[in-house]
């Protein structure tokens, strides 16, 4: 059973996989509960609940275990009453539960103020950002990408200066996205477009250069000419490998939303993060970093049952 | 093979003596002419093609043989008008043929069915790219699909199929144009013995029924022997042809020639000009450093 399960190179049973793959998400969670409730595990700090006779302790706050200890022997030497407290973890690392209950509230509790977004609100704002953001750039970069690909005419005339302005960090623009977009959505795609864009081209070039060109020559012997070779035989063969970069791709748009977010009128989820770190509430944080991560592994999990539909043709996808 | 009396491969019976002279009063469909390809590398010009010349006739089986390296394949490609040749002509039915094109099928061995495309789908690719309707397209090609009895399989995928089904789909595909010559590549040469076989004879088979010439590349004796009216057999460093000979074996051909002496005496000639006595001495150049790394005291002392 067990050198079955670490034989190199051979597939697991279907359930044992389903069993694996839930077991990725059980562990680092169960970390974090051994972590959060096993006082002895970790807890450097000590959550204070009766201060005694010492002048700056106060009900609730976190004091290094140090200081305390230091704090109870003094009370001890000296006769005093002797603080209490409970073993705590620092404020960045709030328990399971307040997380939990973090993204109940934040979901049912109305915004403080009324200029304020309610958390779901932000984070349609922010889904729309990365959409347009994405389907801008996907709507030129595919095209270009694809001619790139397939002519050298057209690698060598847009690839040496993309391989430029790759290396040009997208945040740099925000100032300039605001001074030309104004400062609401339009800056916030720009952003997300330049993040994108240049990545994907070079991306979608290089998947188009690696199509089986004896595909292309027999198309060729059965008559294809120009643009049938290339409706016919380039697009269709690098589709399932195109699909498969979107999706890589898309993961990276995330990554720039946060710079989109912070410029002009700050908003979405990740101004939503900020802003709690801000005021220290840190399991807000964690509850909108769980979000953000819930939407990206739906929208590639649905993506990924979508190409199977797709093409039907891809051998790999459909044995997964 | 050597010591075996065998008649010479020149010596033709009656009725296939009959048959080439009428064969060569048919109409030339491919002409090579003075066929010269030189390839520019870094270490400086190499000669893969040295001045070819043959023609096939008119829905003739010639087969292309040679030692690695003979340029066999570069030949193929130039015909297809894949690879342009450094002088000389290749004329189809008497024109100047000009790249790739569909009055020249092609068979790959590495199949290169599209793999997007259902086997039906992939028959019609190049119906429809002559300007056939759909409709039309559709009718044509599962006739060839069933031709190469495949109907079951018209709406799988490429990957669903065998290597054998493939390549009669890549020949449905490329007879579905209905080309003046149809050109294979090593187009068996993936395949298992038993497959190969079974292939070959469906290959005799369609090619008798249908209107086509067909050149077919291969490095496999038994399979050129078996398959040909005639074997251009090419030389290598640089690729020129050596001998066109004559298969002596009669027509139609079966699987229980394979041991007839026309048979057996073609391809000894064959063997001779692929492989010349010197290359058996030429072995010893190669040689592997054996000891005996067997224990003493091993249980069995000898293979022998």
């Amino acid at each position: 059973m067990f050198s079955q399960l670490f034989s190199v190179h051979s597939r697991l049973d279907s359930k044992q996989r389903f069993f694996v793959s839930i077991l990725s998400f059980i562990i680092p969670i169960i970390v974090w509960c051994v972590v959060s409730y096993a006082p002895f595990v970790w807890h450097p700090k000590v959550e204070i609940t009766s201060p005694a006779d010492v002048s700056y302790f106060k009900q609730g706050t976190l004091i290094d275990r140090e200081m305390f200890d230091k704090e109870v022997e003094g009370a001890i030497q000296n006769n005093q009453a002797i603080p209490q407290g409970n073993p705590a973890n620092p404020v960045y690392l709030p328990a399971p539960h307040e997380v939990a209950t973090a993204l109940y509230t934040a979901f049912t509790t109305e915004p403080r103020r009324r200029s304020e977004k309610w958390l779901h609100e932000s984070l349609w704002d922010s889904i729309q950002v990365i959409f347009w953001g994405f389907i801008l750039s996907s709507l030129v970069a595919v095209p270009l990408g694809i001619l790139a690909g397939t002519y050298d005419v057209f690698s060598k005339l847009f690839e040496p200066f993309i391989e430029f302005f790759r290396y040009l960090p997208a945040p740099a623009f925000g100032a300039l996205a605001v001074a030309i977009l104004g400062i609401h959505e339009a800056p916030k795609i720009a952003i997300i477009f330049i993040g994108t864009f240049f990545q994907q081209v070079l991306v979608v070039s290089n998947t188009t250069r690696k199509l089986d060109p004896s595909l292309l020559e027999a198309a060729m012997t059965l008559g294809a000419k120009r643009l049938s070779l290339l409706f016919r035989v380039v697009v269709p063969g690098i589709v399932t490998h195109l699909y498969k970069d979107m999706r890589i791709l898309l993961g990276w748009a995330w990554t720039y939303l946060i710079v989109a977010e912070l410029i002009g009128t700050s908003s979405g989820i990740t101004w939503f993060i900020t802003q709690q770190a801000r005021y220290k509430n840190f399991d807000n944080v964690y509850a909108a970093i769980i979000i953000i991560g819930v939407i990206g592994l739906t929208t590639d999990i649905v993506l990924s049952i979508l190409g199977k539909k797709i093409f039907p043709w891809e051998k790999s996808m459909a044995k997964v | 093979m050597s010591n075996l009396e065998l008649p010479s491969y020149l010596e033709q019976n009656n009725e296939v003596k009959d048959r080439f002279t009428r064969m060569k009063k048919r109409p030339v469909t491919l002409e090579v002419k003075n066929l010269n390809k030189e390839f520019i590398t870094p270490e400086g010009s190499v000669t893969a093609l040295k001045n070819i010349n043959f023609e096939t006739y008119k829905r003739e089986f010639v087969c292309v043989i040679g030692p690695s390296g003979c340029g066999k394949s570069t030949l193929i490609r130039i015909l297809a008008g894949l690879e342009t040749p450094s002088s000389g002509d290749v004329l189809l039915d008497g024109k100047i043929v000009n790249g790739p094109g569909p009055d020249r099928g092609m068979v790959f061995q590495g199949y290169t069915l599209f793999p997007w495309l259902t086997v039906k789908k992939n028959v019609m690719f190049g119906l429809e790219m002559s300007g056939r309707g759909k409709r039309v397209s559709e009718e044509q090609a599962l006739q060839w699909i069933d031709l190469v009895g495949l109907s079951n399989f018209s709406n799988s995928y490429p990957h669903q199929l065998s290597g054998g089904m493939k390549q009669r789909v890549a020949i449905a595909r490329a007879l579905a144009n209905q080309p003046r010559i149809l050109l294979m590549d090593e187009p068996f040469g993936a395949l298992d013995a038993q497959t190969r076989a079974k292939m070959q004879s469906y290959l005799h088979e369609i090619w008798k029924n249908i209107d086509v010439t067909i050149l077919f590349i291969t490095h496999d004796l038994d399979e050129a022997v078996y398959l040909a009216d005639r074997v251009l057999v090419l030389k290598a460093h640089p690729g020129e042809v050596q001998e066109v000979i004559e298969v002596p074996v009669p027509q139609p051909r079966s699987p229980d020639q394979l041991l007839s002496p026309e048979f057996l005496a073609t391809k000894r000639r064959l063997e001779e000009l692929i492989h010349p006595p010197e290359d058996v001495v030429g072995i010893n150049d190669d040689h592997l450093n054996m000891v005996r790394m067997v224990d003493i005291n091993n249980e069995v002392e000898s293979v022998f």
